[in-house]
Protein backbone atom coordinates (compact mmCIF):
# COMPACT_ATOMS: atom_id res chain seq x y z
CA UNK A 1 0.00 0.00 0.00
CA UNK A 2 1.41 3.29 -0.92
CA UNK A 3 1.05 6.44 1.71
CA UNK A 4 1.14 10.36 0.47
CA UNK A 5 -1.28 9.71 -2.44
CA UNK A 6 -2.60 13.03 -1.84
CA UNK A 7 -0.04 15.47 -1.49
CA UNK A 8 1.21 18.63 -3.67
CA UNK A 9 3.69 17.97 -6.19
CA UNK A 10 7.23 17.84 -4.69
CA UNK A 11 10.29 18.54 -6.73
CA UNK A 12 14.18 18.82 -6.11
CA UNK A 13 16.46 20.31 -8.98
CA UNK A 14 20.01 20.54 -7.91
CA UNK A 15 22.96 21.35 -10.55
CA UNK A 16 25.91 19.25 -9.98
CA UNK A 17 29.70 18.90 -9.73
CA UNK A 18 31.08 16.17 -12.19
CA UNK A 19 32.34 14.00 -9.58
CA UNK A 20 31.65 10.83 -7.71
CA UNK A 21 30.72 12.35 -4.46
CA UNK A 22 27.74 13.79 -6.60
CA UNK A 23 26.53 10.31 -7.55
CA UNK A 24 26.42 9.45 -4.31
CA UNK A 25 24.53 12.93 -3.20
CA UNK A 26 22.15 12.15 -5.89
CA UNK A 27 21.25 8.89 -5.17
CA UNK A 28 20.98 9.59 -1.55
CA UNK A 29 18.68 12.89 -2.32
CA UNK A 30 16.36 10.31 -4.40
CA UNK A 31 16.14 7.78 -2.28
CA UNK A 32 14.84 9.95 0.60
CA UNK A 33 12.45 11.64 -1.91
CA UNK A 34 11.18 7.92 -2.57
CA UNK A 35 11.39 6.75 1.02
CA UNK A 36 8.42 9.80 1.60
CA UNK A 37 6.50 8.75 -1.62
CA UNK A 38 5.72 5.24 0.18
CA UNK A 39 8.43 3.01 -1.65
CA UNK A 40 8.82 -0.31 -0.05
CA UNK A 41 12.74 -1.86 0.55
CA UNK A 42 13.05 -3.54 -3.00
CA UNK A 43 12.15 -0.31 -5.02
CA UNK A 44 14.20 1.94 -3.19
CA UNK A 45 16.86 0.00 -3.55
CA UNK A 46 15.97 -0.15 -7.46
CA UNK A 47 15.64 3.59 -7.49
CA UNK A 48 18.56 4.68 -5.91
CA UNK A 49 20.58 1.66 -8.37
CA UNK A 50 18.89 3.54 -11.79
CA UNK A 51 19.50 6.52 -10.44
CA UNK A 52 23.67 5.61 -9.46
CA UNK A 53 24.30 4.47 -13.01
CA UNK A 54 22.17 7.12 -14.47
CA UNK A 55 24.69 9.86 -12.63
CA UNK A 56 27.82 8.04 -13.27
CA UNK A 57 27.02 8.00 -16.78
CA UNK A 58 26.19 11.24 -17.04
CA UNK A 59 29.41 12.33 -14.47
CA UNK A 60 31.88 10.06 -15.98
CA UNK A 61 30.95 8.96 -19.68
CA UNK A 62 29.00 12.49 -20.61
CA UNK A 63 30.88 15.25 -18.84
CA UNK A 64 34.15 13.23 -18.23
CA UNK A 65 34.63 14.29 -14.53
CA UNK A 66 35.15 18.07 -16.06
CA UNK A 67 35.30 20.25 -13.38
CA UNK A 68 33.56 23.27 -15.95
CA UNK A 69 30.35 21.01 -16.66
CA UNK A 70 27.37 20.28 -14.31
CA UNK A 71 25.04 18.13 -14.12
CA UNK A 72 21.02 18.74 -14.31
CA UNK A 73 19.85 16.58 -11.83
CA UNK A 74 16.00 16.88 -10.43
CA UNK A 75 13.31 14.36 -8.16
CA UNK A 76 9.65 15.12 -8.93
CA UNK A 77 6.87 13.12 -7.16
CA UNK A 78 3.74 14.15 -8.68
CA UNK A 79 0.52 12.25 -8.24
CA UNK A 80 1.67 8.35 -9.39
CA UNK A 81 5.05 9.37 -10.73
CA UNK A 82 8.13 9.83 -9.28
CA UNK A 83 10.43 10.98 -12.03
CA UNK A 84 13.88 11.28 -11.84
CA UNK A 85 15.97 13.85 -14.53
CA UNK A 86 19.40 13.66 -15.26
CA UNK A 87 21.33 15.78 -17.95
CA UNK A 88 24.84 15.82 -19.22
CA UNK A 89 26.73 18.43 -21.40
CA UNK A 90 28.70 16.17 -23.04
CA UNK A 91 29.30 15.21 -26.77
CA UNK A 92 26.31 13.29 -26.51
CA UNK A 93 26.19 9.53 -27.91
CA UNK A 94 24.23 6.97 -30.05
CA UNK A 95 22.27 5.40 -27.28
CA UNK A 96 20.15 4.37 -30.20
CA UNK A 97 22.56 1.20 -31.15
CA UNK A 98 23.67 -0.21 -27.43
CA UNK A 99 25.36 -3.23 -27.52
CA UNK A 100 23.06 -6.12 -25.78
CA UNK A 101 24.67 -6.92 -22.42
CA UNK A 102 22.58 -10.29 -22.18
CA UNK A 103 24.39 -11.10 -25.72
CA UNK A 104 26.48 -14.32 -25.42
CA UNK A 105 29.65 -12.30 -27.22
CA UNK A 106 29.31 -9.62 -24.57
CA UNK A 107 28.12 -11.45 -21.69
CA UNK A 108 31.71 -11.52 -20.04
CA UNK A 109 32.43 -7.52 -21.01
CA UNK A 110 33.66 -5.28 -18.06
CA UNK A 111 31.30 -2.59 -18.78
CA UNK A 112 27.94 -2.01 -20.48
CA UNK A 113 25.48 -2.71 -18.22
CA UNK A 114 24.29 0.56 -16.78
CA UNK A 115 21.49 1.78 -18.96
CA UNK A 116 20.67 -2.40 -18.81
CA UNK A 117 20.35 -1.94 -15.28
CA UNK A 118 18.28 1.52 -15.64
CA UNK A 119 15.68 -0.20 -17.83
CA UNK A 120 15.09 -3.05 -15.39
CA UNK A 121 14.51 -1.13 -12.37
CA UNK A 122 12.56 1.72 -13.74
CA UNK A 123 8.91 1.85 -15.29
CA UNK A 124 9.91 4.00 -18.12
CA UNK A 125 13.44 5.53 -19.17
CA UNK A 126 13.71 7.61 -22.41
CA UNK A 127 17.00 9.30 -23.21
CA UNK A 128 17.36 13.05 -25.63
CA UNK A 129 20.04 14.35 -27.05
CA UNK A 130 19.97 18.03 -26.05
CA UNK A 131 21.16 21.18 -28.28
CA UNK A 132 23.56 22.39 -28.37
CA UNK A 133 25.62 19.25 -26.87
CA UNK A 134 24.00 16.28 -23.77
CA UNK A 135 22.45 13.99 -22.87
CA UNK A 136 19.13 14.13 -20.88
CA UNK A 137 17.52 10.92 -19.37
CA UNK A 138 14.37 10.69 -17.34
CA UNK A 139 13.61 7.73 -14.97
CA UNK A 140 9.60 7.20 -14.32
CA UNK A 141 8.63 4.81 -11.62
CA UNK A 142 5.35 4.35 -10.69
CA UNK A 143 3.69 4.94 -7.33
CA UNK A 144 1.08 2.00 -7.41
CA UNK A 145 1.72 -0.73 -10.02
CA UNK A 146 0.16 -0.73 -13.51
CA UNK B 1 37.91 3.25 2.61
CA UNK B 2 33.75 2.46 1.31
CA UNK B 3 35.21 -1.32 1.22
CA UNK B 4 37.36 -3.60 3.48
CA UNK B 5 39.23 -6.85 1.60
CA UNK B 6 40.60 -9.16 4.33
CA UNK B 7 42.31 -12.47 3.18
CA UNK B 8 42.78 -15.92 4.57
CA UNK B 9 43.95 -19.30 3.96
CA UNK B 10 41.63 -22.20 4.04
CA UNK B 11 44.34 -24.82 3.17
CA UNK B 12 45.20 -23.82 -0.66
CA UNK B 13 42.13 -21.60 -0.87
CA UNK B 14 42.64 -18.06 -0.61
CA UNK B 15 39.22 -16.66 0.84
CA UNK B 16 38.78 -12.75 0.35
CA UNK B 17 36.07 -11.43 2.80
CA UNK B 18 34.39 -8.66 1.36
CA UNK B 19 32.72 -5.89 3.25
CA UNK B 20 31.35 -2.55 2.11
CA UNK B 21 30.74 -1.13 -1.39
CA UNK B 22 31.97 -2.20 -4.68
CA UNK B 23 31.04 0.63 -6.72
CA UNK B 24 32.78 2.97 -9.12
CA UNK B 25 35.74 4.43 -7.16
CA UNK B 26 37.60 2.84 -4.30
CA UNK B 27 35.49 -0.38 -4.30
CA UNK B 28 35.42 -1.62 -7.35
CA UNK B 29 39.36 -0.29 -7.80
CA UNK B 30 40.26 -1.61 -4.38
CA UNK B 31 38.88 -5.23 -5.58
CA UNK B 32 40.48 -5.17 -8.92
CA UNK B 33 43.93 -4.69 -7.26
CA UNK B 34 43.41 -7.49 -4.71
CA UNK B 35 42.32 -9.73 -7.41
CA UNK B 36 45.36 -9.05 -9.74
CA UNK B 37 47.75 -9.28 -6.36
CA UNK B 38 46.96 -12.48 -6.05
CA UNK B 39 46.62 -13.87 -9.74
CA UNK B 40 50.38 -12.13 -9.54
CA UNK B 41 51.25 -14.17 -6.35
CA UNK B 42 50.22 -17.36 -8.19
CA UNK B 43 47.30 -17.92 -6.40
CA UNK B 44 44.97 -20.27 -8.12
CA UNK B 45 42.24 -20.76 -6.05
CA UNK B 46 40.06 -17.82 -4.66
CA UNK B 47 36.56 -17.47 -2.61
CA UNK B 48 34.75 -14.29 -2.45
CA UNK B 49 33.13 -13.90 0.30
CA UNK B 50 30.39 -11.44 -0.48
CA UNK B 51 28.15 -11.89 3.17
CA UNK B 52 29.04 -8.21 4.14
CA UNK B 53 28.54 -6.73 0.51
CA UNK B 54 25.98 -4.05 1.80
CA UNK B 55 26.29 -2.11 -2.11
CA UNK B 56 27.51 -3.15 -5.88
CA UNK B 57 26.68 -1.58 -8.83
CA UNK B 58 27.54 -2.15 -12.40
CA UNK B 59 30.89 -1.40 -11.94
CA UNK B 60 31.34 -3.50 -9.02
CA UNK B 61 29.95 -6.42 -11.47
CA UNK B 62 31.94 -5.42 -13.75
CA UNK B 63 35.22 -6.17 -11.95
CA UNK B 64 33.57 -9.69 -10.48
CA UNK B 65 33.59 -10.06 -14.05
CA UNK B 66 37.14 -9.19 -15.00
CA UNK B 67 38.49 -10.87 -11.86
CA UNK B 68 36.89 -14.35 -13.06
CA UNK B 69 38.10 -14.05 -16.67
CA UNK B 70 41.72 -12.53 -15.12
CA UNK B 71 42.01 -15.72 -12.21
CA UNK B 72 39.99 -18.44 -14.84
CA UNK B 73 42.79 -17.27 -18.05
CA UNK B 74 45.56 -17.57 -15.50
CA UNK B 75 44.34 -21.29 -14.87
CA UNK B 76 42.76 -20.77 -11.74
CA UNK B 77 39.21 -20.89 -10.25
CA UNK B 78 37.15 -18.01 -8.77
CA UNK B 79 33.82 -18.80 -6.57
CA UNK B 80 31.45 -17.08 -4.73
CA UNK B 81 30.32 -17.42 -1.54
CA UNK B 82 27.04 -15.72 0.47
CA UNK B 83 25.81 -13.90 -2.11
CA UNK B 84 22.72 -11.63 -0.50
CA UNK B 85 19.72 -11.21 -1.82
CA UNK B 86 20.74 -7.61 -3.85
CA UNK B 87 24.02 -9.33 -5.31
CA UNK B 88 22.36 -12.40 -6.63
CA UNK B 89 19.36 -10.66 -7.94
CA UNK B 90 21.98 -8.14 -9.96
CA UNK B 91 23.56 -11.39 -11.07
CA UNK B 92 20.19 -12.95 -12.59
CA UNK B 93 19.38 -9.65 -13.94
CA UNK B 94 22.55 -9.87 -16.27
CA UNK B 95 22.61 -13.48 -16.99
CA UNK B 96 25.75 -13.76 -14.49
CA UNK B 97 24.31 -15.85 -11.73
CA UNK B 98 24.83 -19.63 -13.97
CA UNK B 99 28.44 -17.99 -14.91
CA UNK B 100 29.90 -18.16 -11.58
CA UNK B 101 29.96 -20.89 -9.40
CA UNK B 102 27.93 -19.84 -6.37
CA UNK B 103 27.69 -21.35 -2.79
CA UNK B 104 26.23 -20.40 0.51
CA UNK B 105 28.28 -22.80 2.32
CA UNK B 106 31.85 -21.97 3.05
CA UNK B 107 32.77 -25.29 4.11
CA UNK B 108 31.38 -26.92 1.01
CA UNK B 109 32.63 -23.74 -1.23
CA UNK B 110 36.30 -25.11 0.01
CA UNK B 111 35.63 -28.60 -1.16
CA UNK B 112 34.46 -27.60 -4.29
CA UNK B 113 37.74 -26.21 -5.69
CA UNK B 114 39.22 -29.11 -7.42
Amino acid sequence: MRQNEHHAPETVERFLDSTLESVDSAEELAVGMAQRAGFDEDELMRIGMAVRESMVNAVVHGNRYNSNKKVRFSVTHHGERFTVQIADQGEGFDFENLPDPLSPENLMRTSGRGIFLIRSFMDEFQMRHLEPGGTEVTLVKYTVSK
Amino acid sequence: MSVSLKTRQVGDVTVVDVAGRITLGEGSSALRDALRDMVGKNQKKILLNLGEVSYIDSSGIGELVSGFTTVTNSGGQLKLLNLNKRVKDLLQITKLYTVFDVHDDEAGAIRSFA
